[in-house]
């Protein structure tokens, strides 16, 4: 890795990629990209590059996982090989099965599971490119596939990261400030319910600090979702459009 | 109470849809009394009731349907079908076989394979058993010719039109019988397969176009323009 620079954030607020400290990251999302999955959503969050597919829900395979009064989610986050800098091992390393944990317990409340009982629904999550804050934006791409597959959901779920960086509470950090910097706080969020599904808190902050990253991940959250609503409508208003 | 949507917008999960003196119909919850919408779709008012019509959903299972689904196992005293829902259905040996089945006399692989296409009807369905099938009327049973083509499950009752107006003129026009799975496949046999193929291409442009208004009229025209056609191959044969 490089040396660690002297700031991570220059003398008028700009941090190393050149954006503010409440600024996003460049946002692209793309509904039904894969044909074999019944929902499928790509991300592309700065320099993220991420695949999320949905199949179900179906029935469950191996039989005995099934729950005899709801629905199962099962997650999947895995890293290509490819992803980082130096090769990452294709088998499922601890911190990806935590993440799997992690994601399937922040889109779990968005989803009706006492609906189909015994059935499964899949959601598989492959990182191509990660630049920090792969987690946030697996969720965002992961709802999205979710709501492709025509599965009933409560709300879609955003997730977005605010964290500390010299000292600064600052907005959707990338690899190097998660690295460098002394906080991150991811916190998936459920804008027309107006519940957090998922927070997260790694490093260390003060309590206004940590209210400050809360609400400004929530704000960030809520940016995406106006993409992430968009992104599922355009790939259902080419139809649309034959009706003008 | 008041409503936050137009007719036929296009509605994304957890979209605020209304609020007090409203009922929640297809596709929507409610909660805090508020009503939200639970699939991506477009949104329709039935006088208080609010519905969203699904642009993508699975066929769920009810008692009644017609469905048609590949058996994809033989099972000791039945069959395995797989009617492209959450659950399989299982078809019962006792319900194919009139007379009262016996394993050591009956193979069952000869009545029914892996692979196999049924139309058949469900039976039972509730949430704590998979749905159960059944042969025993007329139309339903193995199918033996024509072509399986797939849709959004949604989208079946605009296939069948306004009390069947639309499905009773693709038949009328190509000379083709034509069955409707309510899960979302569909059976075309016809005498030709160009016959076959001009079904499809109506059902599919229904299928795309299945929002839209005026669409029978356009699916009338395609028949229409596609016949004649068809007729001179004939004539120059």
């Amino acid at each position: 890795m490089n040396e660690k620079p002297d700031k991570l954030i220059d003398k008028k607020g700009i941090r190393g990629d050149g954006r503010k400290a409440d600024e996003l990251r460049p946002l692209k999302l793309q509904v039904g990209v894969l044909s074999n999955a019944d929902g499928s959503a790509y991300i592309e969050h700065g320099k993220n590059k991420i695949l999320a597919a949905a199949f179900g829900p179906r029935e469950m395979h191996p039989k005995h996982l099934a729950q005899p009064d709801k629905m199962v989610l099962r997650c999947r986050y895995h890293m290509a090989p490819f992803s980082v800098q130096e090769r990452k091992s294709p088998a499922p390393s601890r911190r990806e099965v935590e993440l799997s944990k992690v994601i399937k317990e922040s889109l779990e409340p968005a989803l009706f599971l006492e609906l189909y009982p015994r059935t499964g629904v899949d959601v598989f999550v492959e990182v191509l490119q990660a630049d920090g804050g792969t987690r946030c934006a697996s969720i965002t791409a992961a709802a999205l596939a979710i709501a492709d597959a025509g599965v009933p959901m409560k709300d879609l779920v955003v997730a977005c990261a605010a964290g500390k960086v010299d000292d600064t509470v600052v907005l959707d950090l990338y690899d190097a400030e998660d690295k460098l910097g002394s906080a991150d706080v991811p916190v998936a969020y459920m804008p027309n319910l107006n519940a957090v599904t998922l927070l997260q808190m790694d490093g260390i902050l003060t309590p206004d600090e940590f209210e400050k990253a809360v609400n400004m991940a929530m704000d960030g959250c809520k940016k995406i979702y106006a993409m992430q609503k968009e992104a599922l409508k355009t790939k259902y208003m080419v139809v649309k459009e034959v009706e003008e | 109470m008041p409503a936050f949507f137009e007719k036929k917008q296009l509605v994304t999960p957890g979209e605020l849809l209304a609020e007090g003196d409203y009922l929640p119909g297809e596709n929507t919850y409610v909660e805090n009394g508020k009503i939200y919408a639970s699939r991506i779709g477009l949104v329709d008012a039935d006088n208080k009731k609010v519905n969203v019509v699904a642009l993508r959903a699975f066929y769920v299972p009810k008692t009644g349907d017609i469905v048609i689904g590949t058996v994809v196992e033989v099972g000791f005293n039945g069959w395995t079908v797989n009617i492209e829902a959450p659950y399989t259905a299982l078809l019962r040996a006792s319900d194919v076989l009139s007379r009262p089945f016996k394993p050591q006399n009956d193979e069952l692989s000869a009545v029914l394979n892996a692979g196999d296409l049924i139309v058949a009807k469900i039976a039972s369905y509730d949430r704590a058993h998979d749905p159960q099938l059944t042969v025993g009327e007329p139309g339903l049973g193995k199918i033996t010719r024509g072509q399986i083509l797939r849709v959004t499950p949604t989208k079946i009752p605009r296939i069948i039109g306004r009390k069947g107006s639309m499905i009773s003129m693709i038949k009328q026009e190509t000379n083709c019988q034509i069955i409707l799975g309510l899960n979302g496949v569909i059976l075309v046999t016809g005498k030709t397969p160009e016959e076959e193929e001009i079904a499809i291409m109506a059902i599919r442009k229904i299928e795309e176009e299945s929002h839209t208004s005026g669409l029978t009229d356009r699916i009338t025209q395609l028949l229409k323009e596609k016949k004649p056609a068809k007729l001179e191959e004939n004539k120059i044969e």
